[in-house]
């Protein structure tokens, strides 16, 4: 006879473990809809608001025009070739444009940002709650969802969106300078193809994304910060998460959207 | 976890009723996943009471604390603070009544990237209170803890006892009526407790507090109980179990004996989840109970 007297205990192991999931994304709902309406109620933190946005939009800034500006050349050499045998290097403009606006632009962007800034935010929160300082803020009579959370998550859905404007004009430099240096393509016929092609649907679809990208990445980095158990050894699992889970669900919101803003726009 | 909150309303606290209890305790249980660590525990706080909680770890005292001051909910029972009823309010309630509140934390929980004077400002900032009456009443209260001198520096840069000293003048720069003290003199040397335990007795006796203390030191409940801060010596005093003066801190022999009105500190010792005794530090001491003599000679 079958051994059965584990399978109780498995079933309920497996129901606890999709209970505390849900209970999880409960939770993370309530925070992300409190941190969004905590922007149109007093009282406001702009102060921190502000450092925030110079954290996360001049302090991203270096990585964002480095790993712009050498996509945007690697995609010229690797569209040029096939151009190349057709004769129709011209077209290079167009196609860099177009996949740097639409998506290389925002998506490598939000996830640089998610690496260098969700794990920033998880970590940073994560110490103050294993150090009870968030407890302390609210036994001082402070919502730390108002003071913490909201200007995190106001820094970085207002910032993310300039900083892909400026992965993408870096891309586009980038893109020219290959093109220029490997297919001898002047400056007016590249930047006139590259402009022409993009219509106002290309740009709703680059900079509508962001906004959705920022959410996600200051939510789940958050987050992952305020929901730290077990010391140290808690802020680095947290850490991990928030940089891990904002990646993957970035590049699942960035598919839903890309079909949702086609459908759009390609009525 | 978090619930969702608007403009945290400052809540009338004029509800201090004479001769009622200010924290009222009725059967309070909360566990967690390794179980419940509260058992029923029932207790009341007079206005001006010190209640000291003594008991071993992980017995629940800090989670007292936190069950008073509206930080964590409990699974059961009734808590009944300056007159509202902790379990029916919203988050949002409970941030404009934690205002009317002091509270020190066991590591002191000062916000690390703020100087000694930002955080004592913090809740002063909070409210809108003018720079230069903020500029005031930080000086006045780094003064109390004698720490005047420490203005501009980080809690990195302070000692474990320092930190513990910017935080008693955190919770008490807005002169709460109630205090909770989160084992206060954990990890630091017998001068420094003292020092701390001194500084409660002069919120205490200065300011007329009414304190919670969590702690697993004796010494700190018998302190409590057997001293009193003399405003007109601006000293520690000696006060014997009925209420009256007996000796200077630091004298041998007691020179005088002066009545005065003792704050009433009460004991209560926590074990296994439930209110093991409650009662003054001499019954604690004199008690043949088994337990607490053995407690008492393992605490001390």
């Amino acid at each position: 006879m079958p051994d059965t007297s584990e399978t109780p205990s498995v079933l309920s192991f497996l129901g606890d473990v999709v209970k505390r999931q849900i209970l999880a994304l409960q939770d993370y709902s309530l925070l992300s809809i409190q941190s969004i309406a905590n922007v149109f109620t007093p009282p406001h933190y702009w102060a921190d608001a502000l450092e925030q946005m110079d954290l996360i939009g001049v302090g991203s800034l270096g990585i964002v025009i480095i790993a712009g500006s050498f996509i945007g050349g690697v995609l010229v050499l690797q569209t040029s070739s096939e151009f190349e045998r057709f004769g129709e290097t011209a077209l290079t403009g167009e196609a860099v444009a177009l996949a740097l606006v639409r998506e290389l632009g925002p998506t490598i962007t939000a996830l640089l940002v998610a690496g260098r800034n969700a794990s920033g935010i998880a970590s940073e929160l994560g110490s103050m709650v294993v150090t009870e300082q968030v407890d302390a803020m609210r036994a001082l009579g402070t919502d730390p969802v108002r003071k913490l959370v909201t200007p995190r998550v106001f820094a970085m859905v207002t910032m993310l969106p300039l900083l892909v404007a400026v992965a993408d004009f870096v891309g586009l430099g980038g893109g020219f300078l290959v093109a220029y240096v490997t297919l001898r393509l002047g400056a007016v016929q590249f930047w006139t193809t590259a402009i022409r092609a993009l219509a106002f649907g290309d740009l709703v679809q680059g900079f509508v994304k962001p906004l959705f990208f920022g959410l996600i990445i200051s939510t789940i980095g958050c987050f992952q910060g305020l929901r730290v158990k077990g010391g140290t050894q808690g802020v680095g699992r947290a850490t991990t998460s928030a940089v891990v889970i904002s990646s993957v669900v970035v590049l699942a919101v960035d598919f839903f959207l890309s079909k949702l803003l086609l459908y759009i726009f390609q009525k | 976890m978090l619930r969702p909150s608007r403009p945290a309303p400052v809540l009338d606290m004029n509800t201090i009723v004479p001769g009622q209890p200010l924290i009222e305790f009725k059967d309070v249980h909360i566990g967690f996943d390794e179980g419940e660590v509260l058992r029923g525990v029932s207790f009341d706080v007079s206005p001006g009471e010190t209640k000291v909680f003594l008991g071993e770890s992980g017995s629940g005292k800090t989670l007292i604390m936190k069950l008073a001051a509206g930080l964590l909910p409990a699974d059961g029972g009734r808590i009944w603070v300056m007159g509202h009823n902790i379990e029916e309010m919203t988050e949002n309630e409970l941030l404009g009544f934690r205002r009317r509140l002091g509270f020190v934390f066991q590591e002191g929980a000062l916000f690390d990237s703020l100087t000694v004077a930002e955080n004592v400002a913090f809740r002063l900032r909070e409210e809108n209170v003018p720079d230069p009456e903020v500029d005031e009443r930080v000086r006045e209260a780094l003064k109390f803890v004698e720490l005047e001198a420490a203005l501009d520096k980080y809690p990195a840069e302070l000692s474990g006892g320092m930190r513990r000293r910017v935080s008693i003048a955190r919770a008490l720069v807005d002169k709460p009526p109630l205090v909770f003290y989160d084992s206060p003199t954990a990890g630091l040397d017998p001068v420094t407790s003292q020092t701390i335990i001194t500084l409660i007795l002069r919120g205490r006796d200065l300011q007329g507090v009414t304190s919670l203390l969590a702690t697993h030191r004796v010494q700190d409940a018998f302190g409590l109980a057997h001293f009193r801060f003399d405003k007109d010596r601006n000293r520690v005093v000696s006060v014997d179990g009925n209420g009256a003066r007996r000796a200077e801190v630091g004298h041998e022999q007691a020179p005088e004996l002066v009545a005065v009105a003792a704050s009433p500190t009460n004991v209560i010792v926590l074990r296994e989840g439930k209110v093991y005794f409650e009662g003054s530090a001499e019954s604690v001491l004199h008690s043949s109970d088994e337990y607490l003599k053995k407690f008492l000679a393992s605490a001390e």
